[in-house]
């Protein structure tokens, strides 16, 4: 069983693909991955999660929308969210540190930046 | 572990492809609605498309993709957020890079070199689009909408409020509540049929989930329908719309600049709903709604872009060897017939009948799977025209003509490779048309037609065959020129010109270095193309068909089989050796008498049902002389009617053999060169036959001047 699980938002398949990937090398992690923020959304109505990773650019519900619906729910509001964006789109990464995300990453994803992030949010090995 | 790694590189190859596809299509749904007025919402997809390609670079260092998508995408950025004025200039920019993404995509896949000065030419022009900045309006808000609000827009979405807001737009809320299970089709029915009345700027959440299987969703939507319009356009239960009041400009202080504010409501709007109360209408509680009147609404165009979750990509050299895998089974399924045949004889009635039990059920079991193959292998012809229309409008561009392309039938399905394959021979159909075909503007206009040319492309599904229409309303082809240009290229003898027919001499553009003109166009070449494109579409197993008018136009017509994978095919006998000819080129076979053969123009024909039919003895055709085996002359032979496109030929065998489904196999480079022959196959009880390319002898049979026959090149 996996003592801490994760839930994986970006609408990309191979940029979720590549997440999931550098996440599998932390062992006591499960990853739940959702297609964008409407399926986030789907996933947290029936789950908890310790921690979210969210793209911000996506179709129909974008990751801030997803970032200020977890953060105004009693029961997510306190999980950390890493928000994974591109250096360009700097004003929404900033809209999304406003909303409430704990800290970002930015593409292309480098698997050890992704651990180091995670790791620095939640006490895991 | 390499395996791992070149797996990630064909998915990076086939997404990057997908998005590729995916801006092209934005590019041009922009073209056609005209890039100033289209749908913004294309812009804002062409950037995450590029958004995400360059993502992608990134990650499997393709540097030279990263810098253009880089630069690229802040163009549409800038586009997308009204800092850059879309003109048809930068239109022509984006295109060009769809085409350079093609050739960098190319060159990542190993296919060819990196075009680096096309690279550099591209990155030069987008460089220049960096300076043609508009002013932003400046920030005001005129609606009574809580900060809150506000801070969960991106920037694209703060943008595209403010535009809606400098137009005069009325500003709606429309609260929906879905089923969580079925929201992706809910939203999209939603947003198709608020389309026709205005723009959605974004989708929030809204505090109070109903239940834990339900979400509940306000619809921020900039209109200039009336509350009521939009109630009889959306009108469904669990939706509330509200109309949001303006505020006076003095008191519009709340400047969407002072954004950082980090109010977080719990509901993302401000209580407009209860001071606005008359203008709230719960549509699914109104006793006077109507029914919802949605027959008017034309929802432009604008293809679906979202990826479907339950899909895989599968290589096709999978599918091929999984269609493969078929063929052997096939042949097992001749053997274990064979097997059952044997059994006939036996006493143990109860074997045989297990034997023929299962037997029956493995020939469905075995078609089943079949039609499944083929059912994956096949894809609409959707994104082949896709393509086509870039191309048409590149070249009308460059050339200053104006064309239209009309397109029936994108969803026609015909096998994946044969779309590969496709693309060359209707790209160069094309250019053709319009370089050769379509005339000038001017000349247009002086014999009174349309100034704008037209090029019709159609396609459709006969039997099992795929028919593709390209016609233009040009020129036409010059006969006379064509036929002066066989005789100057020794295709034909001058005293024979006039025993040609209308067809026969249009026919002759398929020869080989025919070009009815001097000047070779920079699209279309020296006239290298129109043999080269027969060829290519000869190789598909399947001919090509030109018609041509004075002023009128030019029409050819292209009939392909939908599939080269698998064959259901008729197995002949001549002389002691066993063809087999698909059955998809067969329209009848009956039995021939010598009695009813006469002879016109030098030519065995029949009639058949009222029409003469043309007779070709296959043994004469390919010049058979000794049986192969000592075999007893038939009793009787067969007259099989072979049809392709709108022509019939009645071949002469000695006797028909049966039905089969076989896996054609190619004849290798040294007997590629051989026409009249699609190929060999293995017939499963160690005989192997070759299998008979319909289309080439009907051709070579009924090409019907013997001044042509420098066409033929008879298998010896």
């Amino acid at each position: 069983m996996s003592d801490f699980s994760c839930l994986v938002v970006e609408d990309s398949p191979m940029m979720r693909q590549l997440v999931v990937f550098a996440l599998g090398r932390l062992k006591n992690l499960s990853v739940t991955e959702a297609d964008d923020g409407v399926d986030g959304l789907r996933k947290l109505a029936s789950a908890s999660y310790d921690i979210i990773l969210t793209d911000i650019n996506m179709p129909i519900m974008d990751g801030l929308k997803l970032i200020q619906r977890v953060r105004t729910d009693p029961k997510h509001k306190d999980t950390p969210i890493v928000v994974i964006t591109t250096e360009g789109g700097k004003e929404d990464r900033e809209r999304a540190l406003r909303l409430g995300a704990n800290a970002y990453i930015t593409k292309p994803i480098q698997a050890p930046k992704v651990i180091a992030t995670v790791k620095s949010l939640i006490n895991i090995d | 572990m390499t395996d791992g790694i070149d797996k990630a590189r064909e998915e990076f190859f086939s997404e990057a492809q997908e998005l590729i596809e995916m801006f092209s299509r934005n590019l041009l749904a922009l073209d056609e609605q005209g890039i100033g007025a289209a749908d913004p919402s294309i812009i804002n997809e062409a950037f995450r498309a590029v958004h995400t390609l360059k993502s992608l670079a990134g990650l499997f260092n393709a540097t030279e993709m990263g810098r253009v998508s880089h630069t690229l995408e802040d163009v549409l950025d800038r586009l997308r957020l009204g800092r850059l004025k879309a003109s048809p200039d930068v239109l022509d920019v984006l295109f060009a890079a769809v085409d350079c993404y093609g050739a960098m995509l190319a060159a990542e896949r190993g296919e060819e070199g990196l075009n680096q000065p096309q690279i550099e030419k591209l990155m030069g022009v987008l460089g220049t689009l960096g300076e043609s900045a508009v002013e932003e309006a400046p920030d005001q808000m005129a609606f009574d909408l809580e900060p809150g609000l506000l801070a969960v827009l991106t920037e694209y979405e703060e943008h595209r409020l403010k535009t809606n807001m400098d137009a005069g737009q009325a500003l709606f809320r429309i609260r929906v509540r879905f089923d969580l299970a079925t929201i992706d089709k809910a939203l999209e029915d939603v947003k198709a049929k608020a389309k026709p009345h205005g723009e959605i700027i974004t989708y929030l959440p809204t505090g109070d989930a109903p239940s834990a299987d339900a979400i509940e969703l306000d619809l921020l939507m900039a209109s200039s329908s009336s509350l009521e319009q939009l109630e009889a356009a959306l009108g469904g239960t669990d939706l509330t719309i509200t109309a949001i009041p303006r505020i006076s400009q003095a008191s519009a202080s709340t400047g969407i600049s002072s954004l950082s504010t980090h109010a977080l409501g719990t509901s993302s709007f401000a209580a407009v709903g209860e001071e606005t109360a008359g203008s709230t209408v719960a549509v699914g509680d109104n006793p006077r709604t109507e029914p919802p009147v949605n027959a008017e609404l034309n929802v432009p165009a604008v293809p679906m872009l979202r990826s479907v979750a339950d899909t895989v990509r599968v290589d096709i050299r999978k599918l091929d060897g999984l269609m493969n895998v078929v063929g052997e089974l096939a042949i097992v399924k001749s053997a274990l017939n064979r097997l059952g045949d044997r059994l006939r004889n036996t006493q143990d009635r109860e074997l045989r009948r297990e034997v023929s039990r299962i037997q029956r059920s493995f020939e469905r079991r075995l078609s089943e799977l079949q039609d499944g193959i083929l059912e994956v292998r096949m894809v609409t012809l959707g994104q082949l025209f896709d393509r086509l229309s870039r191309v048409v409008r590149q070249i009308s561009r460059d050339m200053g003509k104006e064309i239209r392309l009309v397109v029936t039938g994108a969803q026609t399905e015909i096998d994946k490779l044969l779309v590969e394959e496709l693309g060359d021979p209707l790209m160069h159909i094309i250019r053709n048309s319009i370089d050769h075909g379509i005339e000038s503007a001017e000349q247009r206009k002086a014999i009174g037609k349309p100034v704008a040319g037209t090029i019709a492309l159609n396609a459709y599904q006969k039997g099992n065959h795929v028919v593709i229409q390209i016609e233009d309303d040009g020129q036409g082809v010059n006969e006379a020129a064509v036929v002066e240009r066989a005789v100057r290229a020794g295709h034909l003898a001058a005293n024979e010109v006039e025993m040609l027919s209308r067809a026969e001499a249009l026919g002759l553009i398929f020869l080989p270095g025919l070009s009815t003109r001097e000047q070779a166009g920079e699209y279309s070449g020296r006239g290298v193309g129109m043999d080269i494109v027969k060829t290519n579409i000869n190789k598909l197993g399947g001919i090509i068909d030109i018609q041509s008018e004075y002023s009128i136009g030019t029409q050819l017509v292209i009939t392909l089989p939908i599939t080269l994978a698998i064959v259901n095919a008729l197995l002949i006998r001549l002389l002691g050796r066993t063809f087999a000819l698909p059955l998809s080129s067969v329209a009848e076979a009956l039995m021939f008498d010598e009695k009813l053969v006469r002879t016109v123009d030098g030519r065995e024909v029949m009639t058949l049902r009222g029409s003469t039919l043309v007779l070709c003895r296959l043994d004469r055709f390919f010049e058979l002389k000794e049986p192969a085996l000592p075999h007893e002359g038939p009793r009787y032979k067969s007259v099989v009617v072979a049809t392709m496109g709108a022509r019939r030929l009645g071949l002469v065998v000695d006797d028909l053999l049966g039905q089969q489904d076989i896996v054609v196999k190619g004849l290798g480079p040294t007997l590629r060169h051989v026409r009249g022959f699609a190929g060999a196959s293995e017939l499963g009880d160690q005989r192997v036959a070759l299998v008979l390319d319909a289309g080439a002898i009907i051709e070579e049979a009924l090409a019907g001047h013997d001044a042509v026959t420098t066409m033929r090149a008879r298998p010896s």
